[in-house]
């Protein structure tokens, strides 16, 4: 389908798809084996400026959005969903200087991000907050010139790796919601420390680890826009970015179709490859099908976002919890195409699967996401 | 140090068509790239510029759409692009086209070094970056996998052979010819393309670059392509049975069949 895209869009889907096909996929079945964090793909995507795609040009980006973002997101997600967590996570760590940062902190994060010189890392979620991200216990207490963080944060994507944090800690507690604030932390500072890399079902290549902070103190210009501003940059940053979820998602579902629509070409059964049984046609038809119509959902949102609309969440959500749905049925359907091979570890196919599922329940399960649409169609029927 | 690479636009096959009739490369309806062995000289090129400073001149002789080749070389670290274009250059064999590209290199004012693909993927002639350094009269070293080093107006590299390689030293300004051993090409950068995409494009004619005009295109083309054929596949060699003495005999009386 033609999305219309402009040129420069089309310049770095190419380059992405580029660097997808000659440079992650030859690596991602090792990098899932051993773990290990892809660095040498981040270099890749660093020299090529795709750091830089959605950050403003005063900022040395290239002035793209969260189009661009999404677009950039797919086409590595196609080849591997978790090394493009490299680049897709650093855009949700940076996302609220992004929306938020003035120009000091703008003019301080952003050129090295761009640059792909450092990577960033949002972190909310901790042990007993999840999906209820006002239970958030981390604590930030005012001294003087200075913030002291104490608490924990679990499930950071990029942690230890990425040198910019955003954190989300509570100012006042005794006002809930209204008494988060957001902070900017950079790897190295005292009091902070990283725990165990989680051992993850899938997205094994993504770095995933625990942020604590002890008694860490930070200047008071760490803080992003006021006191008590925190819940709103935490909801604006995730109707920006979950676009971004939403494309990993497609990326993710497309792989898993390039993969069936490959291997039933190729496997022969009764003397005739797959490919000629309506039973597998069929199959690939629906995959394709539900793949293109994520694709035209995340986009849509992914422009209406970038267009300046101020009511964004639902369709964000819509975006989200469609693709990661049709994600997670396509990669199921992908490696029942490939049968008993399809279960095998030996096999690139189970583990589109594996990171499938992730995009169903982070950056806001899917049963938050349907909340959100839920809430915004109730509010808007009373209107 | 500045350095100039010439590259070639060919068609991105290996399946090279040949007009009948005129027996020259047939380039329509075929998707146009860089001389795959041209990239590493560009990216040669630019890892000079990055280690010594200075600047990489791209140069290409074609036709207009050759321009395409030229800012894809921009978009990968070239500064600046030159393209030799002239309709008098049609049916220029290798020595009018090294002739051509000589003149072009005379009117560009100084430079350190020229770097050239071993050969290009339509014609595999490799005459061409040989040509051009004996219209300049400058050294040439041909299939160099590795730069030693560059110092007090010398360069030290090494030539791949089929055992090993020399070791070679080189005064400056010299041309080279490089394989694919010698580094892995980058990919480009979106601002790279960016800029490449609005650069200027220096464009000269046979006039510009004052060709004599005996020397240039089909005229000025020594070579005539008599026949183009595909060698027949080899037939099976025979294998001589029998004791040793005999098969020694044998082996040595065949050969001096064939060669006497």
């Amino acid at each position: 389908m033609d999305y219309l895209l402009t040129e420069r869009q089309v310049m770095i889907r190419d380059l992405a798809r580029q660097i997808a096909r000659d440079k992650v996929k030859p690596v991602a079945a090792k990098d899932e084996e051993s773990e290990e964090f892809a660095w040498e793909i981040m270099k890749v995507l660093a020299n090529s400026d795709i750091f830089g795609i959605y950050i403003p040009e005063e900022y040395g980006g290239l002035g793209g959005g969260v189009m661009e973002l999404c677009v950039a997101t797919e086409e590595l997600s196609r080849a591997c969903g978790a090394i493009a967590l490299g680049f897709a996570g650093t855009a949700l760590g940076i996302y609220p200087i992004l929306l938020y940062g003035n120009d000091e902190q703008k003019k301080k994060y952003l050129p090295d991000i761009a640059k792909g010189k450092r990577l960033a890392a949002f972190c909310i979620t901790e042990a007993e907050a999840g999906s209820d991200a006002g239970s958030i216990k981390t604590s930030a207490k005012k001294e003087g010139d200075h913030y002291i963080l104490n608490g924990t944060k679990q499930w950071i994507t990029n942690a230890g790796e990425a040198e910019v944090y955003t954190v989300i800690a509570m100012t006042d507690k005794t006002k809930g919601a209204r008494g988060a604030s957001a902070f900017i932390v950079e790897k190295g500072t005292k009091g902070m420390d990283f725990g165990k890399k989680e051992k993850k079902l899938g997205i094994r290549a993504s770095a995933t680890r625990e942020v604590i902070f002890t008694d860490c103190k930070v200047p008071k210009e760490s803080l992003l826009s006021k006191e008590g501003m925190g819940f709103i940059v935490e909801m604006k940053t995730f109707d920006s970015s979950r676009p971004g979820v939403a494309a990993q998602a497609v990326g993710i579902a497309q792989g898993a179709l390039d993969l069936a629509l490959d291997y039933a070409q190729k496997r022969i059964q009764f003397g005739q490859p797959l490919s000629s049984f309506q039973a597998i046609q069929h199959m690939l038809a629906d995959m394709a099908t539900q793949i293109e119509a994520a694709r035209a959902l995340v986009y849509s949102a992914a422009r209406m976002v970038d267009s300046g609309a101020k009511n964004i969440s639902k369709e964000s959500a819509m975006a989200k919890v469609y693709a990661s749905d049709v994600a997670m049925k396509v990669a199921v359907d992908a490696v029942q195409i490939f049968g008993g091979y399809g279960y095998m570890r030996d096999y690139p196919i189970e583990k589109f699967m594996r990171d499938a599922k992730i995009t169903q329940i982070y950056e806001g399960t899917n049963q938050i996401q349907r909340n959100i649409i839920a809430g915004h169609l109730i509010k808007e029927s009373l209107k | 140090m500045n350095v100039i690479v010439c590259i070639k636009q060919v068609p991105n096959t290996t399946d090279v068509r040949i007009d009948p009739v005129t027996n020259t490369l047939i380039r329509e309806g075929v998707e146009s790239i860089i001389n795959p062995f041209d990239t590493y000289a560009i990216e040669e090129g630019v890892r000079l510029k990055e280690r010594f400073g200075g600047k990489v001149i791209v140069i290409t002789m074609g036709p207009p759409q050759a321009e395409t080749a030229l800012r894809e070389a921009l978009s990968l670290g070239g500064d600046e692009a030159i393209l030799i274009s002239d309709k008098k250059f049609a049916g220029s064999d290798t020595w009018a086209t090294s002739y051509t590209l000589s003149r072009a290199i005379k009117h560009i004012s100084t430079f350190d070094m020229i770097i050239c693909g071993k050969q290009a993927s339509d014609g595999d002639t490799a005459q061409v970056g040989p040509g051009i350094s004996t219209h300049l009269d400058i050294p040439q070293v041909t299939y160099v996998k590795r730069i030693e080093e560059i110092s007090n107006n010398k360069a030290k590299v090494e030539r791949m052979t089929e055992e090993g390689y020399d070791i070679i030293e080189t005064p400056l300004p010299c041309l080279l010819t490089v394989v694919k051993e010698i580094n892995t090409p980058r990919l480009p950068s979106l601002k790279g393309m960016i800029k490449a995409k609005s650069a200027k494009i220096i464009k000269w004619t046979a006039d510009d670059i004052n060709c004599d005009p005996k020397n240039i295109g089909l005229e000025g083309s020594p070579t005539r392509v008599v026949k183009i054929f595909t060698p027949p596949p080899r037939k099976g060699g025979e294998i001589l049975k029998g004791d040793t003495n005999e098969i020694a005999q044998r082996l040595a009386e065949s050969l001096r069949d064939v060669v006497i």
